[in-house]
Order: C-alpha cells, then sequence, then structure tokens
C-alpha cells in the first residue's frame, strides 16, 4: 500500500514522468512500477491522466462555469439516477455530490459563454428533478488540480553556496 | 586593491584578514554568475519556502511590532521547545544554562571555536566538511589539523582516521555529520569509536548536526547521547536547512553550562540576540510544522535515489549518500581532476558542480552534487551530463 501511496504522488505531480525516472525515485526497477500502475488501473483507483491546461495561454475561446445545482428527490429518483443523467452530456467536464447549500457541483465547459447559459438552461435546468441553477463563470484560474499558474517565483538562491 | 593593501607590511589589515584565503568556491561562483541557462547542483539550501505556518509566525509578529532585542541567549519559550524537540534524538538539555539560540548555526560554531580555542590549539578537522570550519578555527587563533576520511568506509570517521593524522594532540575535534559535502552519515558503533578517542585523549568536540532531520535511513544518533560525552560536548543545529529557514538565519547550541555560557558571553557583545522575527517563527516551525518537514525529507529522498541511481548508470561512481542533501560521486574514468571536470561541465553543459578538493583532503577526484532542486532540474542536469560524457 505504501509503494502505491507513493507512486500515486509522483503520478499526481506529473502523470508523464517516464516509468524508469519513477522506478529509479522509488528505489525499485521499472517493471514493478509497471505492474503497480497496471493494480491501480485495474483496481480502478486510477481512471484516467490529463494535462493541466492554462486556457488563457491557448490561443482559442475556452469557457468554463461551476454550476450548482439543487434537486428535488422523490421515492423513485435518486442522487444517482440524476447524476448519471446529467454526467452524459459531454459539456459538463466534472460533477459531484456535495454538502451544504446546493446539492450537485457541476464544471461545465464550452466555446462562449452563450454555450454555456444554453446548455444550462436549455439542458440542465429542465430536468424534472432540478430546482435551481446557479450559474458562476470563471474569471480567471490561479490554481489547477495544484498546479499554480503564475509566473512563479525566480529562484534567487545562490548558484553556488557553501 | 591599492599598493598599500597589496602590501602585507603597511595594510591596514590584521593578519587574520589578510591570511584568510577567499573560498575555493568563489571562482565557481563568479563563472556560474556568467552562465544563461545555467541548472546549478551547487546550491546548500531547499529549493522549498519555510513552511507557510512558520512564515505566518513571523508576520504576525511583525504585525504586533515585535521588533526589539530578546533576551541575549534567545526568546524563552523558543529555548524551552528546542529543548523539547532535541528529546527525538535523546538529548536533554536545560533551557536556563544548556541552549543558546545564535544567529544561524554558523554563528554557533564560531562563538563555540572562540569560546574554547586558544592561540597555538589545535582542532582537528575531518575532511571533506563544511568549508567554514577551518576559517572558524583560524579567527580563534588555533591551527586547523586535517583529518581525512576515505571512501572505503562511506567518509566516516575511524578511529584509526584520528589516530594516523596525530588527532591526539587536539584539543577540539569538529564533527559533521550527516555530512557536508558528502551526504555520509555515522551509526552509533562508529560514533562509539570517536567518542572512546575523544576521551582518551581529553578532546572537546563541537557536533555539526544541521542535518540531522535529514537522515533517511535509520534515525540520527549524535555523539552527545553516548557514555560521558554530553559535558564534552557542544552539539550545534538549526532552521536554515530541515525548516528551509536559510534566509532568516536562526541556529542553536546545546552544551555544557559554562561552554554555553561563555559562547553566550561572547555572543553578547557580538550579535546581543538573534533575529526576533526568526524566534517567532521557529517557534511556530517547532511547534506545528513536522508533517511539512516530512513531506520534504521525503521529497528530498526521492531526489537522492534518482540522483545515485543516474550518477552509477552513466559512470560517476556514487557511493549511497544517506543524510543531508548532497551526493559525492567520483569524477568519470579519464577525468582525475575535479576543478577541470567541473569547470568543463560548467563552460560546455551550464551545469555547475563544486570540486570536492574545495571541501579538503579526501574531497579531490569527486563533485558535490545537491539535489536541493526540483526533479524537472535535475534530470535535465543528468541528461546534459550524461551527454557531455557520451561526446568526450
Amino acid at each position: 500500500m505504501e509503494a502505491k501511496r507513493e507512486l500515486l504522488d509522483l503520478l499526481l505531480s506529473d502523470a508523464r514522468e517516464s516509468t524508469e525516472d519513477i522506478a529509479r525515485q522509488l528505489g525499485t526497477d521499472a517493471a514493478t512500477v509497471e505492474a503497480l500502475v497496471d493494480e491501480l488501473e485495474s483496481e480502478g483507483a486510477i481512471r484516467g491522466y490529463q494535462a493541466v491546461v492554462d486556457w488563457d495561454e491557448v490561443d482559442e475561446s475556452h469557457v468554463r462555469a461551476e454550476v450548482e445545482l439543487n434537486v428535488e428527490l422523490d421515492r423513485e429518483t435518486k442522487y444517482r439516477d440524476i447524476a448519471t443523467r446529467i454526467a452524459k452530456f459531454p459539456e459538463v467536464s466534472s460533477l459531484r455530490l456535495v454538502s451544504g447549500s446546493f446539492d450537485f457541483a457541476v464544471d461545465v465547459e464550452g466555446e462562449s459563454m452563450h454555450d454555456v447559459s444554453r446548455f444550462v438552461s436549455e439542458q440542465i435546468a429542465p430536468i424534472p428533478e432540478v430546482t435551481q441553477t446557479v450559474t458562476h463563470f470563471v474569471m480567471t484560474t490561479y490554481k489547477e488540480r495544484g498546479v499554480y499558474f503564475g509566473d512563479g517565483d525566480d529562484d534567487d538562491r545562490l548558484a553556488i553556496s557553501p | 586593491m591599492t599598493a598599500r593593501e597589496s602590501d602585507g607590511e603597511s595594510s591596514p589589515l590584521s593578519r587574520r584578514a589578510r591570511e584568510t584565503p577567499p573560498s575555493g568556491i568563489r571562482r565557481f561562483f563568479e563563472l556560474a554568475e556568467e552562465m544563461d541557462d545555467l541548472i546549478s547542483l551547487g546550491v546548500g539550501e531547499p529549493d522549498f519556502s519555510a513552511p507557510w505556518a512558520a512564515r505566518s509566525a513571523a508576520i504576525d509578529s511583525l504585525e504586533r511590532g515585535r521588533t526589539s532585542y530578546t533576551a541575549n541567549r534567545g526568546r524563552r519559550d523558543l529555548r524551552e521547545a528546542i529543548g523539547e524537540h532535541v528529546r527525538r534524538y535523546d538529548l536533554s538539555y536545560d533551557p536556563d544554562e544548556e541552549i543558546l539560540v545564535s544567529t544561524g548555526a554558523s554563528e554557533a560554531v564560531d562563538l563555540a571555536m572562540r569560546a574554547l580555542v586558544d592561540p597555538g590549539d589545535t582542532v582537528a578537522v575531518p575532511q571533506p566538511s563544511y568549508l567554514s570550519y577551518g576559517p572558524t578555527v583560524s579567527f580563534a587563533g588555533g591551527e586547523v589539523l586535517p583529518v581525512g576520511t576515505r571512501l572505503e568506509n562511506e567518509f566516516a570517521l575511524t578511529y584509526e582516521d584520528l589516530d594516523r593524522a596525530g588527532a591526539a594532540s587536539a584539543s577540539v575535534l569538529v564533527l559533521c555529520y550527516p555530512n557536508n559535502p558528502t551526504g555520509a552519515v555515522m551509526t552509533r558503533k562508529q560514533l562509539r569509536e570517536v567518542a572512546e578517542f575523544a576521551r582518551e585523549h581529553d578532546i572537546f568536540v563541537l557536533s555539526d548536526e544541521i542535518y540531522a532531520a535529514l537522515r533517511y535511513e535509520d534515525d540520527h544518533v549524535s555523539i552527545a547521547t553516548l557514555p560521558e560525552m554530553a559535558d564534552r560536548t557542544v552539539v550545534f543545529n538549526g532552521f536554515s536547512k530541515a525548516y528551509a529557514m536559510t534566509g532568516m538565519r536562526l541556529g542553536y547550541a546545546l552544551g555544557p553550562p559554562n561552554v554555553i555560557g561563555a559562547m553566550n558571553r561572547i555572543h553578547q557583545y557580538t550579535m546581543l540576540s538573534a533575529p526576533t522575527t526568526a524566534q517567532y517563527a521557529a517557534i511556530e516551525a517547532l511547534e506545528s510544522c513536522d508533517d511539512a518537514i516530512a513531506e520534504m525529507r521525503q521529497a528530498f529522498n526521492r531526489r537522492r535515489n534518482f540522483v545515485i541511481s543516474r550518477f552509477n548508470d552513466i559512470g560517476m561512481d556514487c557511493f549511497e549518500a544517506k543524510g543531508a542533501f548532497y551526493v559525492f560521486p567520483e569524477c568519470p574514468p579519464g577525468w582525475e581532476d575535479d576543478e577541470a571536470f567541473a569547470e568543463a561541465l560548467i563552460r560546455e553543459e551550464r551545469v555547475a558542480l563544486v570540486p570536492g578538493r574545495v571541501f579538503g583532503e579526501g574531497g579531490g577526484g569527486h563533485l558535490r552534487v545537491s539535489y536541493a532542486s526540483g526533479m524537472p532540474e535535475l534530470k535535465t542536469a543528468l541528461d546534459r551530463i550524461e551527454s557531455f560524457l557520451r561526446a568526450d
């Protein structure tokens, strides 16, 4: 378990790191790392590998909104049923059931604010169990999944020191 | 330099100032300064920032206007926290009489030299080791006796090393384990031999344990915990390395009351007290930052595994350093001269390593490599070194 945890730490910081480099850091061999990754994938612990993108640096329009969703359940409908329906939309990049003043936190992505608004109003809001949506457009991303989007501090340590 | 300054007879400079050689790393520092796109593995400080809780405590202390001097020995609550902290190494010291907070561990070393060394006294300094011990011995008027350690012992100091170097005549012995620059550590058994030598020849020990928290495979052992050693040892530690607080300049010394008292007398006429803001940061660091320190140590350990493995694979033999954040690989075949190799590497591949010989006897033919840089820099640096060796 400890080895898997360490491996996950490394993949979380850089999933593109080579198997060989990961093996060196963990003091093991590449075959062992491959086997651990296979296990983690087949257990469903690792669900995928994605880049963390700063869309402001990409020359194309990209809009993201965080949508708060309130729903009303009945005897026949559970949170999972509603989630299954919403998760199928390709515009939805993440979906979580949360505690607090609303039920679902939904990340929606599109090419324009109009796109995103229309998706929420025409696809999400009409779902019978949905009672309220509140849409927050993302203005600027400063940090995403642990990666800071600032310019970064220059290394001002002495180049050579005792 | 004016003609007057260059003339030793009429120079206004003291003999000690004139005779203090420039640091052996200065030339490499200047070379590195000229380079763009340089990757430096010559850095002796962590690439992390101090844990946020410690920084926040420093800010809070400033906001509250706590900018006055503290007690010469350091704030009592900090000394109490230090006393509590070092119990993890089985060390027990009275915060009132046996602990002194200093302006970095370096100041504490200087104070101890001045408190213990008379002109003409001999101070045994195992080598390779941190550059500053020799000059502090000279500033106190003492003579350095270099004691070479050996690769075949993984740079641990042995009774035989001490005996062979004539250290029986020394009044003070300096230890630095985990070691800068080799990353060597010493086991309890190995320290017992050194303690035996010190007791037999009535030698006082100055044990610089600034890297104690950065020991990767087993627990740190302080020589002061061995029988009859607490009364003849001053232990140095501080916040620069484990807590990534180099710029805060805060260290401490632990030792018998008479020696700590003497060090404090010198300290009160020179520094008065260590930086107040840093003392508040240090209290918080000791009280609440163990998890942050553990994360840094884990990151250092992975980098250590990586760099040792890569150096061995590219033909630069590297023994398994077990502490601090340095490895000490040998020069590659065909490159016996570490200075020449380091210079070629910096000029041709823009990678800065520190030649081992600047750290004294036994360091020649090696290079000090700090892994206190991020993995991307370490990978690029190792790739560049490998490409240099292939082209050679």
